[in-house]
């Protein structure tokens, strides 16, 4: 272990919002998101890679914040549960979950949600079977996704009939 | 105004969740979201040996690292603390059990050492220059063989036996004797594996040693529980200690077992002269070290039919694992006999029990808690007898089910069933399902050479306990009944604010809540305001406050009624003299300025403020006789429950039996082994639902954790004692392309024992793993094969169908 460990200047956007900052080159996106800018709808579920529940949009692509360091960030745009809405409405998709009571603890909530967000960005009408494929790297422990899939289905049609 | 005919409208509704508002924009608050000035992180240093002496352990380079602010170890902790209190009797009431360990290991995972630093880097980087040295011992990972005693976990005891006793009903050997069939399986087994809720363990703690007073704030999930445990080990006084949760993500009864930790981090904070201390536990510390579920082994068991097929006797021995420390234990060793006969009517029985200690990690009340073990091992039990005597599955079933009209059922162990249909729930789920087509492609399919089983299982979900089963255990532990508070007031300018002594994670307790108050007080839900999480401050909480064993229906929500109730009747004295008229002449609802109290007759209506106003700042026209007048209304529920008679172990052990029954088709492939889930039914009876939406939500979980367990999620150690699944990518949860399309259903049995008719439920009963194991025995019986084991992937199935000698693990006597 080096006796100072270099800090690394970064610039980036989320949710909107310009940040300038100084990070250890070890430090995760997802620590840098909670610890750093106090956005702690980003949630921790596993040290693998596996749970999804720090996913966050990241230029516009799904990636596990967990697994990405926070210096991988610079000059990008996120955009964390905390950006979907707006003007305190609900997005289509937060209104879906919410609708399809397709959220228990919640924990694993904004990370679906994000993937989510993905999804229908690439696909207005997914089948069944790529909503399962889209979302089998988040894991949520409560709802046995049976609701979740249909908050997605939802949030399609409502996305598409807007 | 709307009238009073309006009243109890909302319970029965899906109502959408109270909780959701903040939960969807990333605003729920979660222990790990809290920070709090000049706080510390910890860190644990875990033993890689699952059974070890510490020959040494240097934190010398760990505390003089900048940004280290103290080290602690056991051997410190041991000369401050008294040992966790022992639920189980002598001897096993001498072992000495502190959160970090003192002198040996028990378990790959145990923490010997907390390090405390600036961040939580700081903590990772000084827990690495611990130094530790170990001389290993012989490693007991098997209960049975922990039971020859041959390597002792805690010498002290001289033994790791933890708990043995024998339930015994009936005329055991008069069944035997006249009994058509005999049936005999020399070994079942039941797999260890974790709900894994997608939070871990977080516990934030500030113990300022100028007041001696500890304030937490964690997710444990049944913190009067936890408090007990601390008060006693911390040597403080109980009312000293400070508990708070805020939002949950998910239990399943493991974070019931957090308190360990909770007392680290307080001793943390102490030496680090009262600056907060906080702990996030990770996944992998998660899965090793924080509760598993009990792993259950069943030997030697014979079953008695008659001719027709009907169980008339059962013979059994249980061995349960409780891993290194019996901790929560041995509570599981009475709690499986709240379903002691399960859904079926045989009446003689012996079952001999025993718990031992095994280097593995403890166990803790994991979702369907010591009763799916049993419920499983019936399950077999029946599926196993109906192959060998050749009646099919759900014949068998039929005529062995308590029937409807025998409810209430007293059990042969003295349990009431409150009520229930089990056939009806068979009968739904077939056609649900398709059953008779089902049959049809099955038989087509076997033709082709393809494994396809269909499964049936029945289970139970018994709710709300009376703790005096507590003393079949042991006979001194000074618990028994159940209890919960809620607290119902109008606050100053009238708002209606409920609090309640559960700390739900996930199953929506601030709605449902909000739904019965609504009925009671005749106003909106969204007019109440329910607090979140748990406070051991809001003054409501009773011994048994936390949310565990699918209880709030009926303990919480009947807490909930009668705090509103109380303060119903308030109110309606106060109106009476304000509105100058008698209390039968008022009736509750909601006129232009909100919720308020009309008088028939006049037509004058006062509202909420104008009540509340009265007796907190406008008292001076209160007359004295109505001064016991608060609107601040506290009320316990108490379960009904008598002690158990704890030498025949016979009592009323739960309130409420919620039942579900599920039905499965399963295919083994020839190529992969792999079971596929071809088709699923949920069928669920908990009595009157308070919320539709929110059960069928609940019976969703409860399934996918079953199936998970039943094919994907197994807790494995080698002989030495690792821990092979400790990471998510090794454990493998069940994900959305492993989870299949669950059919649901439900009927309603309303229950006599509760007030609103609803049952408590969540846990369920872990149908899915019988099911499955039933339709797996389905599939490859005629291959020989028994399902001898709760947990079956392609790997295991391989095993079984490719070993060169079948096991007979089952014999018949046929006596006709
Ligand atoms: S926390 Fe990022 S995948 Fe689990
Ligand atoms: S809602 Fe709890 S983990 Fe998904």
């Amino acid at each position: 272990m080096p006796d100072v460990i270099e800090k690394v200047a970064i610039k980036l956007t989320v949710n909107g919002k310009a940040h300038s900052l100084e990070v250890e080159p070890r430090m995760l996106l997802v620590e840098l998101i909670r610890e750093a800018l106090d956005l702690t709808g980003t949630h921790v579920g596993c040290d693998t890679t596996y749970c999804g529940a720090c996913t966050v949009l990241m230029n516009g692509a799904a990636v596990k914040s967990c697994t990405v360091f926070a210096v991988q960030a610079d000059g990008a745009e996120l955009i964390t549960v905390e950006g979907l809405e707006r003007d305190g409405q609900l997005h289509p998709i937060q209104k879906a979950f919410g609708d399809a009571h397709g959220l228990q603890c919640g924990y694993c909530t904004p990370g679906l949600m994000l993937a989510t967000a993905q999804l229908l960005s690439q696909n207005k009408q997914p089948s069944e079977k790529e909503i399962r494929k889209a979302i089998a790297g988040n894991t949520c422990r409560c709802t046995g996704y049976q609701n979740i899939l249909k908050a997605i289905q939802m949030a399609a049609q409502s996305i598409k009939g807007a | 105004m709307s009238s009073a005919e309006d009243t109890n409208n909302w319970v029965g509704k899906s109502l959408p969740r109270k909780e959701e508002n903040r939960l969807l924009r990333g605003r729920g608050k979660f222990a790990d979201d809290i920070k709090l000035r000049a706080m510390l992180y910890l860190r644990f240093v875990r033993s890689p040996y699952a059974h070890a002496r510490i020959v040494s352990l240097d934190t010398s380079a760990a505390e003089v690292l900048p940004g280290v602010a103290c080290v602690l170890t056991g051997a410190e902790i041991a000369k401050t603390t008294q040992p966790f209190i022992e639920i189980g009797p002598d001897p096993f009431a001498k072992i000495k059990d502190y959160p970090l360990a003192v002198s040996k290991v028990r378990y790959q995972g145990e923490p010997v050492a907390a390090v405390v630093a600036e961040s939580p880097a700081e903590a990772d980087d000084a827990a690495e220059l611990v130094q530790s040295e170990y001389e290993a011992l012989d490693p007991v990972v098997d209960a049975e063989k922990a039971l020859e005693d041959k390597s002792l976990l805690h010498e002290d005891v001289g033994t790791n036996r933890v708990w043995n006793g024998v339930f015994e009903y009936g005329d055991v050997e008069g069944a035997f004797k006249e009994a058509a069939y005999v049936v005999n399986i020399d070994r079942l087994h039941f797999h260890r594996f974790s709900s894994t809720p997608l939070e871990n363990n977080v516990v934030i703690a500030q113990w300022n040693p100028k007041d001696e007073r500890i304030y937490y704030q964690c997710n444990n999930s049944f913190p009067s529980f936890a408090i007990q445990f601390l008060a006693a080990h911390l040597g403080v006084h109980i009312d000293r200690i400070r508990v708070e949760t805020s939002d949950i993500g998910g239990s399943f009864g493991i974070k019931i077992t957090s308190y360990p930790q909770m007392a680290v981090c307080a001793l943390a904070s102490k030496k680090a002269g009262g600056r907060p201390v906080k702990w996030v536990e990770t996944r992998s510390e998660h899965i090793t070290s924080s509760a598993h579920g009990n792993e259950r082994t069943f030997r030697d068991t014979r079953v008695a039919l008659d001719k027709n097929g009907v169980i008339t006797a059962l013979v059994s021995r249980h061995i349960d694992d409780c891993g290194a420390y019996p901790r929560y234990e041995p509570l599981g060793c009475v709690i499986w006999s709240q379903v002691f006969p399960g859904v079926y009517r045989f009446k003689n029985a012996r079952i001999d029990f025993s718990q031992a200690v095994t280097n593995k990690c403890p166990v803790g009340p994991n979702r369907g808690y010591s009763r799916m073990q049993h419920l499983w091992f019936l399950e077999r039990i029946v599926d196993i007898c109906a192959h060998k005597i050749g009646i099919a599955a759900d014949e068998m079933r039929l005529r062995n089910y308590i029937l409807p009209e025998e409810f209430p059922y007293t059990t042969p162990n003295g349990c009431v069933y409150d009520s229930g249909n089990y056939p009806k729930m068979l009968q739904v789920a077939k056609s649900l399902f398709g059953w008779d087509d089902w049959k049809i492609k099955q038989a087509a399919a076997r033709k082709e050479g393809r494994l396809i089983g269909i499964g049936i299982g029945t289970t139970l979900d018994s709710g709300t306990n009376n703790f005096g089963q507590s003393q079949i255990v042991n006979p001194f532990l000074p618990y028994s009944g159940n209890s919960q508070g809620a607290n119902c007031k109008l606050d100053i300018y009238g708002e209606v604010v409920l609090a309640v002594g559960s700390c739900p994670q996930g199953q929506g307790h601030e709605t449902t809540a909000a739904q019965v108050v609504a009925d009671v007080l005749n106003v909106h839900p969204d007019l109440i305001t329910v607090r979140t999480g748990f406070d051991t401050e809001r003054n409501v909480h009773t011994g048994f406050s936390g949310t565990y064993a699918s209880q709030f229906a009926v303990s919480g929500l009947s807490a909930v009624h009668g705090a509103a109730q109380k303060l119903k009747s308030e109110i309606k004295r106060l109106a009476a003299f304000a509105l100058n008229t008698k209390e039968d002449d008022l009736e509750f609802g909601s006129g232009a300025q909100g919720p308020e109290i009309r008088a028939k007759s006049s037509g004058k209506s006062i509202n909420y403020w104008g009540l509340s106003n009265l007796v907190n700042a406008n008292s001076a026209s209160l007359p004295s006789d109505l001064y016991e007048i608060t609107l601040n209304c506290r009320y316990v529920w108490r379960a009904p429950f008598k002690v158990p008679d704890t030498k025949k172990k016979y009592g009323s052990l739960t309130l409420t039996y919620a039942s579900q029954l599920h039905v499965a088709v399963v295919e083994v492939e020839r190529d992969t082994f792999i079971p596929r889930i071809l088709d699923y039914v949920a069928v669920d009876d908990c009595g009157t639902v308070i919320n539709p939406s929110i059960v069928e939500g609940q019976v969703y979980g409860a399934t996918a954790h079953g199936i998970g367990a039943a094919v994907m999620e197994n807790c494995v150690y080698d002989a030495v004692g690792n821990m092979l699944t400790s990471t998510f990518s090794d454990y493998t949860p069940i994900t959305a392309m492993n989870m299949p399309k669950v059919k649901y259903g439900h009927i309603e049995t309303p229950s006599p024992h509760s007030y609103s008719g609803a049952k408590g439920m969540g846990e369920g009963g872990a149908a899915p793993i019988h099911t499955i194991s039933a339709a797996l025995q389905d599939a490859l019986f005629a291959n020989d094969i028994i399902i001898e084991d709760s947990f079956n992937n392609a790997d295991s199935l391989f095993r079984a169908m490719a070993a060169k000698e079948i096991r007979h693990v089952v014999s018949i006597e046929k006596r006709i």
